[in-house]
């Protein structure tokens, strides 16, 4: 039983199913009210998240962007933080990767260039979260504020260096060069050519091998480890945990350090992935994103990833939805994927106290407790 | 024998002009800012509107939200049969320039872009330092204090361009004048945040700045609202947008992206595309500063005669303004 009266298996599977399913419904009914068919819709979505070729491989892309942020606000969630810096995080991450191929792609071959690159990511966005962990740790401020605060900071540092001394020479935009082919994540349809499997073009790329890691690391630290132990125990009761003999301090710290890394990783795929050079705003909410998939996800690395999955679908459908339709724009698909991130996060229990007492009635014989 | 040869090769003419009518797909990508940004996407929006109306052609319409939907999105139009994609806005460039080379048969145009290389790509770049340098002019005769403001949107290059011109402008006319330059911020969100624009706005007044000149994207409709309620003077950009504060707006620096837009799908159709970077400044009236029946009592003689010979020594090349984008460096 969980705190919400429901057992495990309604709590991470019905609930969340339930909570889709109200927010498909509503969006019907927005897209019925626009003037199209609703089913329609829902078909073009499906088939342009996982059929139509290619469609599946940004669907993927986007999934292991999401992976990447999900699990990092989920470290820190275990610990009872609340790391909504993962934008920054992701952004100087992106940095880090950036800076180390733009040093190294003239010399350095593929593979020790990529370990190297992805190496930095998680170093920088380490480095970024270490800053509010320090001063929640030893100073107290609340790190929602300065994580939040520190996205701002990153902003302003990117653009700064994007549109000074890193931008590419000739050009208006304010990016970098392109990275030199060492420099690039093998894609997975150059990959599977090589294995004679043909699979079509997309911004797919090893990262998402590199995600599932990251989950299986994430589930070995948080549950078999020493460090994942404490920081549960903090978590679940700071006070216990300091009298039980933890530094709580270092933890804190710690813990915020391998939430940025995790973050700084998303710029594997979102960085040396797909554009091979640092642009404006490549997070593009992502990291934000990630507090929903965590929530969805239940801050455990299989939920994770599957709520990922959900999102990533979302957002290469949504584009579908919006080729396909002239009525149906952009904003239209944002309301579609925030009334799925309303009910799944904000609104996760909304249904539980009524589930429960369903699951309640219909149960036929109970031990007395 | 002859009639009928010719009769012939007008009805296979007029065939083949409707064949290729029926198939004429134009697609546009616009970028993050969106089609209604009330600025710069909203002016291409305008001009493939007006194409649309005109001829009673589809035009295939995608607003990007992320960074990888650019190139999938122009992919997309090619492969769903579209005969020209246009590209809005400079980041789009490297995204264009590898879907440009990968469907040579497809036509390419890009708006705010003036480095790539490809054969069947039209490339559209504007010379926002001449347009504002006049907007300067007029900022620096309006203003009594001698104090005149620049707000900008996100702090790039392009931006930059804008400010610098507009400082040429305002010292040319009196080189005494003091100028107050603010950025909205360093994130997308700067192009639409007008509450910050109207704080900008308020801090430059409070210092003494009577004029106050915006390229900040829907930021500016919160600059041109402070002024005004200020009793100030707002300068407008890209479209004209004297009417959004009668008698507050002293004048707009038009860029007509819409013209551009127009003419790329009208070209494309009648089978006269030029390929290649057309720069459009006052001469080829890509940029211009606007007078209508709303500002007409706020420009008086004196000032219009400045502005025009100004814009006459441009075009003759007898000022030539600096453009920021050229070295990275506005001279002081």
């Amino acid at each position: 039983m969980t705190s919400h009266g429901l057992p495990r298996w309604a709590d991470v599977g019905l609930l969340p199913l339930i909570n889709i399913l109200a927010a498909v419904i509503v969006s019907g009914v927005l897209i019925w009210v626009i003037g199209e068919n609703p089913f329609e819709a829902m078909a073009v979505m499906f088939n342009g998240a996982f059929v139509y070729s290619g469609g599946f491989g940004y669907t993927l892309y986007y999934t292991t962007n999401f992976i990447f942020t999900g699990l990092a606000v989920a470290v820190a969630f275990h610990a009872a933080m609340f790391n909504i810096g993962g934008e920054g995080q992701a952004y100087i991450g992106g940095l880090g990767a950036g800076l180390a191929v733009l040093m190294a792609d003239s010399f350095l071959p593929g593979f020790l260039l990529i370990p190297f690159a992805v190496a930095f990511a998680a170093l920088f966005g380490a480095a970024w979260a270490f800053i509010p962990g320090y001063l929640q740790a030893t100073r107290g401020s609340h790190i929602v504020i300065t994580t939040i605060m520190f996205n701002f900071i990153a902003a302003s540092v990117m653009v700064g260096l994007l549109s000074g001394p890193m931008m590419r020479e000739g050009q208006g935009s304010p990016e970098t060069r392109i990275f030199e082919p060492n420099g690039h994540m093998p894609y997975m349809h150059e990959m599977l050519g090589w294995i004679g499997i043909e699979v079509a073009r997309s911004p797919l790329n090893l990262s998402l091998v590199i995600a599932l890691a990251a989950a299986v690391l994430v589930w070995f630290i948080i549950w078999r480890t020493r460090f994942g132990y404490a920081a549960r125990t903090f978590g679940h009761s700071p006070g216990a945990a300091e009298y039980a003999g933890i530094n709580t301090t270092w933890l804190i710290i710690a813990v915020l350090a391998l939430s940025g890394a995790l973050a700084g990783m998303m710029a594997s795929n979102a960085v040396l992935g797909e554009p091979h050079k640092i642009v404006v705003n490549f997070t593009s909410g992502y990291g934000f994103t990630g507090i929903a998939v965590a929530l969805m996800g239940r801050n455990h690395p299989v939920g994770i990833i599957l709520a990922s999955l959900l999102f990533g679908a979302l957002f290469q459908g949504g584009t579908e939805l919006d080729f396909e339709f002239q009525t149906i724009t952009r904003e239209t698909v944002q309301v579609v994927q925030g009334l799925i991130i309303l009910f799944s996060g904000a609104l996760a229990y909304m249904f539980a106290p009524m589930l429960a007492r369903i699951l309640f009635m219909i149960t036929p014989e109970r031990e007395p407790a | 024998m002859r009639i009928r040869t010719i009769l012939l090769s007008i009805a296979a003419f007029a065939m083949a002009f409707a064949a290729h009518a029926m198939d004429f797909k134009p697609a546009v990508v616009y970028d993050m800012g969106g089609k209604f940004d009330k600025s710069f996407n909203e002016g291409i929006s305008n001009g493939v509107a007006k194409f649309a109306e005109e001829t009673g052609v589809e035009v295939m319409e995608f607003e990007v939200t992320a960074e990888p939907q650019r190139e999938q999105a122009m992919r997309r139009m090619a492969e769903r049969g579209a005969t020209i994609v246009l590209g809005v806005g400079f980041a789009q460039a490297d995204a264009m320039n590898k879907v440009s080379a990968e469907f040579p048969d497809v036509k390419f145009a890009i708006i705010d872009v003036y480095w790539l290389d490809q054969p069947n790509l039209r490339q559209y770049s504007f010379k926002e330092h001449e347009g504002s340098y006049l907007v300067g002019i007029a900022a620096a005769m309006a203003s009594q204090t001698g104090k005149v403001g620049f707000v900008g949107g996100m702090d790039i290059p392009l931006i930059r361009k804008f400010a610098c011109g507009y400082v040429q402008g305002v010292m040319a006319t009196n080189p005494d004048a003091e100028i107050f330059q603010n950025m909205t911020g360093s994130t997308p969100a700067a192009w639409n945040d007008p509450a910050k624009g109207a704080e900008l706005t308020q801090s430059q007044i409070d210092r003494g700045a009577d004029v106050v000149y915006h390229a900040a994207g829907g930021t500016g409709t919160g600059v041109i609202r402070a002024a005004a309620d200020a009793g100030k003077l707002a300068i407008g950009v890209d479209s004209n947008q004297n009417h959004l504060a009668p008698g507050s707006v002293l004048t707009s620096m038009l860029k007509r992206v819409d013209v551009a837009a127009y003419n790329t799908f009208k070209d494309a159709m009648s089978g006269d595309f030029e390929t290649g970077i057309k720069v459009l400044g006052l001469a080829e009236g890509g940029v211009d500063w606007a007078l209508d029946d709303n500002n007409a009592p706020l420009i008086n003689d004196a000032m219009k005669a400045a502005i025009d010979d100004a814009k006459a020594k441009i075009i003759s090349g007898d000022i030539v303004v600096h453009n920021y984008e050229s070295d990275n460096n506005c001279p002081s």
